[in-house]
């Protein structure tokens, strides 16, 4: 277990500014306690101080996993976002994207979400923006994450 | 008057005596304990006026350290004297008071292979005495060492064995057998004191020239004669096309994992502001398409008036309606096609277009 180095910081806030942009600093930086995070086994885990230094008592081949974990670190150094994040990017994320109870099931079991399973969409979202998902009840859920199509694409064809 | 002055110097010349002895004799109620070997002495009188302490106690104190250093000089002048180099010098005595271990007392060292071996068998060493007659020489010898009774390597006449080849040279095989034995046991030994002092040996572990080793054993040997000269291999030359070895970077460092977290913490809000303010502000796609978007407007709302004038005795709708219907698709995606007025006037902002520069092939969508 080791906290990260400047670079994979780097990529890993890259990563989630895609997501959550500004927001970042308010994980880095929380009013309710000390997270930071710290890598084990190519695994990036945001965890609390407190937890941190009892975790640190386990010996590292026996520590499975310590607070959330974020992502992890490819054999290439590429990270990837898992989906125990989405607790902690949904809160913050800037393009929210919500889709209807029909369309629901077919983005969780991997499809495209098309035009017309789409409920409502931040306004001003860009093409290739990174969104959150959410159900139309709030929920944030599961899939790719990318929008092909802009905010005003889809506004014009609503009517 | 003379005798008076006479009488009064003698006064105070005895007086200035008294006033001497009184300086250099102390009167203490316990005598003194000297160690001159040390230069030590040890003051056993309870020390009844310094119980109170405070800046009073200052005088008190120089006065007995005074009386006590008076008394140690007089012990010293006692002592027989030498005279070394014009100087005046005591010859002091064995010390007396035996000080503590100025270093810890060492641990038991652990056992050598040989000693550990002849503990579980039982073994003794036996009395052996020092000297051996030699018959050769006809003197006693010592039983090792320099000109020892019998060694081997000293003759000067080798029976060539039986099954011996006849060319080999029996002397220089006695002189080898004997530098084998002495390797061994100089090895032995470092490996005893580095088991003592729980220390690694420098391990030439599987680089033994053998004559059977494999490519990987000669590689690593290699590797390891590279680097064992005095610049630890940076000014070895490689051959032509030999590669530069794996895995001989330095290892990493890594912070430590309960660091400062306020610094963590600080160091990662700067990244994330240095990210932040190298994003551009103004994302310029969007600001192109907004432009282009405005500008098919006005052009849209032109042609229409221009038709509504030219047309307006016609009285048709159809043309105006089409061009109602054109501005909200005009809005829509720009990244394909272009009209063909746009090309003339704005080479800037052609380079953010991906479609190029088509006349009328790929229009709106």
């Amino acid at each position: 277990m080791r906290p990260l180095t400047e670079e994979e910081t780097r990529v890993m806030f890259e990563k989630i500014a895609k997501y959550i942009g500004e927001n970042l600093q308010l994980l880095v930086d929380r009013p309710d306690g000390t997270y930071c995070f710290r890598l084990h086994n190519d695994r990036v885990y945001y965890v609390s101080e407190k937890i941190l230094k009892l975790a640190a008592n386990i010996s590292g081949d026996k520590l499975v996993s310590l607070g959330t974990c974020f992502g992890k670190f490819t054999k290439t150094h590429k990270f990837r976002l898992h989906i125990t994040a989405l607790d902690y990017l949904a809160p913050y994320a800037k393009y929210k994207v919500w889709i209807k109870p029909g369309a629901e099931q077919s983005f969780l079991y991997g499809n495209h979400v098309l035009k017309s399973g789409l409920g409502r969409i931040t306004e001003n979202t860009s093409q290739y923006q990174g969104v959150v998902v959410y159900s139309m009840a709030d929920i944030p859920l599961v899939g790719s994450h990318s929008i092909i199509k802009t905010t005003r694409t889809l506004c014009s064809f609503k009517t | 008057m003379e005798g008076q002055s006479v009488e009064e110097l003698l006064a105070k010349a005895e007086r200035d005596e008294a006033e001497k002895l009184q300086r250099i004799t102390v009167h203490k109620e316990l005598e003194l304990e000297f160690d001159l070997g040390n230069l030590l002495a040890s003051d056993r009188n309870p020390p009844t006026g310094l119980r109170h302490a405070g800046p009073t106690q200052e005088a008190e104190l120089r006065a007995l350290a005074r009386d006590n250093t008076q008394l140690l000089i007089n012990q010293l002048w006692q002592l027989p004297t030498d005279r070394v180099e014009e100087a005046l010098v005591a010859r002091l005595p064995e010390p007396t008071t035996r000080l503590p271990r100025e270093k810890p007392v060492p641990r038991p060292r652990p056992l050598t292979r040989w000693q550990q071996f002849a503990r579980l068998k039982g073994i003794r060493p036996k009395k052996k005495t020092n000297l051996v007659w030699d018959e050769g020489t006809g003197q006693w010898r010592r039983r090792w060492g320099y000109q020892r009774a019998r060694d081997d390597t000293k003759e000067w006449l080798i029976e060539v064995p039986g099954n011996a080849d006849p060319m080999e040279d029996q002397f220089a095989k006695r002189i080898q057998a004997k530098k084998e034995r002495v390797a061994k046991n100089e090895l032995n030994r470092l490996r005893n004191l580095a088991r003592a002092h729980k220390m690694q040996l420098p391990s030439a572990a599987g680089m033994h020239p053998t004559g059977h080793q494999s490519k990987e054993e000669l590689g690593r040997a290699m590797l390891v004669a590279k680097v064992s000269t005095a610049s630890v291999g940076r000014f070895q030359e490689r051959l032509p096309k030999e590669k530069a070895p794996r895995g001989s970077g330095k290892k990493r460092k890594f912070q430590p994992l309960f660091g400062d977290f306020a610094a963590e913490k600080k160091s990662q809000l700067e990244m994330l502001r240095i990210m932040n303010s190298k994003k551009p502000q103004l994302d310029v796609t969007r600001a192109t398409n907004k432009q282009m978007r405005e500008e098919d407007q006005e052009e849209a709302a032109k042609r229409r008036k221009m038709s509504q004038k030219g047309k307006r005795k016609g009285g048709r709708q159809g043309p105006g309606g089409k061009r109602k219907g054109g501005p909200p698709s005009q809005g829509g995606k720009r990244k394909g096609g272009l009209g063909g007025k746009m090309n003339s006037g704005r080479p800037g902002l052609s380079g953010k277009r991906k479609g190029g520069q088509h006349q009328g092939g790929k229009r709106r969508k």
